[in-house]
């Protein structure tokens, strides 16, 4: 036994002290760069987002105007008039499709905001408290889950109206439960570490445990995660406006496509139905791409911890 | 001070606790039956079953056992820090007043301020995402009421105890910066931070290195005497235990087993497991590939212990009485010394079978090749 105490001498406590900080960690944060393609798609999504938001400062023509050419017949192909064509009515596409934006990422950013907000507060209580919060809560998401989105949908916009309030909260509802699912399991793994019981032994409530200490842990995979959101939630007002249930008023990218999808216009006309395609397609890859950049990005560092 | 204003001012949990109009002599800390059992799918699992103890000011306790012996839930029992599956009875009373089963509510007002726990992992305990200096400083502001000023100053003096360089530049590092050992220091200045009475280090040194283990216990050692504080030291070594505590408790399937002073319980150790443990630890005079002695099976099933002595199933001098009856914790020839077997090392019957097992090669607790 005296050999142990007589490790535990003064003379070594200082020795080691010094090592404290590791110059390691300077080394892989280099290793973890995100990439040109990370940086490409984020420009994508500015541009796009810019372009929406500016439209109507924009020296764009306007997007329901028709722009008959004397002696042509509607629909033109794409010229250096018309970047993207015209569609059946000789309207602009390219500026149609600047317009659509805006409609089309309202509907998908404020859904996932929605979803986020009630989802991910839900899914924290849920991971938080266990018992019987976890019971109820984990029990409505697998409703949410079962329940067929296109009925939900369907339900929900003839029941009420379509405005893009409605169509961005049905697709919100519909985003709760897979939110909330991930905001749950995130909230679990951060919950049992140390760190929580360690503030709640040092007399912290719970809503600032949960603010404070899982809050900000929680955010930073679920902000990857609703990029994606975005994407599914873009393409989601795609299929609603094929069934011809999208926003009324206005011009989104589902309707634009829905526009130029009957199959007379697909065979003559393939420019109508593709430039909204084309942007759509873009817009998804990007924020997909990003998203799932940003997600293994943080997943490393949570190792790496 | 009339005794009634004394008693009053314990009564009132919610405020600051007198702990300093404790008697020397009184116990800060008194567990009397205390158990914990958690209900499962299994059935009820009795962590903690009928521990009594106590603790005075500045004195330091070490429990000792295997993984799964209670030590931990032990701890967290003590400080309310359980899961709501968690079923208690007993009694601990701090300073003088009940506080086992105190609504949550209640129980912050100790819990940082009077009590507070470092834990096992340093790499876990600390929020990745927040600074050091915000970290230390928010039970400041939460019980002391300081102000963000007040409070830096204090954490990068609470820093500088705890013997970390350069403490003003640490504040505004996160903890991934720091090493293994810095962060347990760290850990250590957070629980330090409101003065607490009693120090709860749960395992505080198994997740680091070996050459760090010895400087952490010694920074306990050094704050408790500097602060005149209660630690209670959780481990399963007992060389961590024998230097730097004052009283040593050893724990077998929920059960305190044997406590004594620690030099006595070295000394003099009665419990065929505690001898046993003591064996486990590799000694430095050992030649080369000597075999490690371990102590055969596996800790017992907490949701259907074993009829009478706990550990008599893994126990080389168990005889039918141990299979049968519960040893009672019996008072050893030193004061302070109590133990709970029916054949304790040294009397006739422990003699009689240390002989047989040494006439057929056996070593005394440990079988070989039983791990």
């Amino acid at each position: 036994m005296t050999d142990l105490s007589t490790h535990m001498e003064h003379g070594q406590a200082n020795l080691l002290a010094d090592l404290g900080q590791m110059p390691a960690q300077d080394v892989t944060q280099k290793g973890r760069r995100l990439g040109i393609g990370f940086w490409l798609a984020i420009a994508f999504m500015v541009v796009i987002v810019l372009v929406a938001v500016l439209a109507p400062w924009l020296p764009l023509k306007d997007p329901e105007k028709s722009y008959v050419i004397a002696g042509e017949r509607p629909p033109y192909s794409p010229s250096w008039q018309f970047w993207f064509g015209t569609d059946q009515l000789s309207r602009d596409m390219f500026s149609r499709t600047i317009w659509g934006a805006r409609i089309s990422l309202t509907v998908g950013f404020s859904a996932i905001a929605f979803g986020m907000l009630v989802g991910g507060s839900c899914g924290m209580i849920a991971g938080y408290f266990r018992g019987r919060f976890n019971a109820i809560i984990s029990f409505v998401f697998v409703v949410l889950l079962s329940f067929p989105a296109l009925v939900l949908a369907i339900l929900i916009t003839s029941l009420l109206d379509r405005s893009l309030f409605t169509i961005s909260f049905t697709i919100g509802i519909l985003s709760v439960a897979p939110v909330g699912m991930v905001s749950r399991a995130t909230t679990i793994s951060f919950a049992d570490r140390e760190f929580v019981l360690a503030a709640r032994s040092l007399g912290a409530r719970h809503p600032r445990i949960i603010l404070r200490e899982l809050l900000p842990n929680v955010v930073i995979p679920m902000s990857a995660l609703a990029l994606l959101g975005v994407a599914v939630a873009i393409v989601a007002e795609g299929g609603l406006a094929f069934l011809g249930l999208s926003v009324q008023q206005g011009i989104t990218w589902g309707k634009l496509i829905q526009n130029g999808a009957g199959r007379s216009d697909l065979e003559d006309a393939p420019w109508i139905a593709f430039s909204p395609i084309l942007v759509l397609f873009l817009t998804v890859l990007s924020l997909n791409f990003a998203g799932d950049r940003l997600r293994s990005h943080f997943d490393v560092k949570e190792t790496a911890l | 001070m009339t005794p009634s204003a004394d008693s009053a001012a314990f009564g009132r949990v919610n405020e600051h606790l007198g702990v300093s109009r404790t008697h020397p002599d009184e116990p800060l800390l008194v567990l009397d039956d205390l158990k914990t059992h958690f209900r499962t799918d299994r059935g009820l699992v009795r962590a903690v079953d009928g521990v009594s103890l106590s603790l005075r000011r500045g004195e330091s306790l070490g429990v000792v056992g295997e993984s799964g012996s209670g030590k931990t839930v032990l701890s967290r029992s003590i400080m309310g820090l359980l899961p709501s599956t968690a079923v208690t009875s007993g009694s601990v009373k701090f300073a003088g007043q009940e506080i086992l089963g105190l609504p949550d509510k209640q129980m912050r007002h100790l819990w940082g301020a009077e009590m507070s726990m470092v834990f096992q992992n340093p790499l876990n305990s600390l929020n990745p995402l927040m600074k050091i200096g915000k970290q230390i400083t928010e039970p400041l502001k939460l019980h002391l009421d300081m102000d963000r000023k007040n409070a830096r100053a204090t954490a990068a003096q609470l820093l500088r105890d705890v013997r970390i360089p350069e403490a003003e530049r640490r504040l505004d590092q996160y903890p991934h910066e720091l090493s293994g050992g810095m962060r347990q220091r760290v850990m250590i200045a957070i629980a330090l931070a409101c003065g607490p009475t009693i120090l709860f280090a749960d395992e505080p040194t198994t997740a680091l290195d070996v050459t760090v283990q010895a400087q952490i216990l010694e920074l306990i050692s050094e704050q408790r005497r500097d602060r005149n504080m209660s630690v209670i030291l959780v481990t399963h070594d007992l060389g961590v235990v024998a230097g730097h505590t004052d009283q040593t408790a050893v724990m077998y399937g929920g059960k305190l087993v044997e406590r004594a002073p620690t030099k006595t319980l070295f000394a003099n150790m009665k419990m065929p497991y505690t001898k046993a443990l003591m064996q486990s630890i590799p000694k430095l005079s050992d030649p080369s590939h000597t075999r490690l002695s371990s102590i055969p099976g596996r800790p017992p099933d907490l949701v259907h212990p074993p009829a009478g002595c706990r550990f008599a199933p893994r126990c080389a001098y168990a005889r039918d009485k141990c299979h049968v009856e519960e040893p009672p914790l019996v008072q050893a020839d030193q004061p302070d010394h109590v133990y709970a077997c029916w054949f304790p090392v040294g009397s006739p019957e422990f003699q009689e079978r240390d002989a047989d097992l040494a006439r057929v090669g056996g070593i005394p607790v440990g079988i070989e090749g039983a791990s």
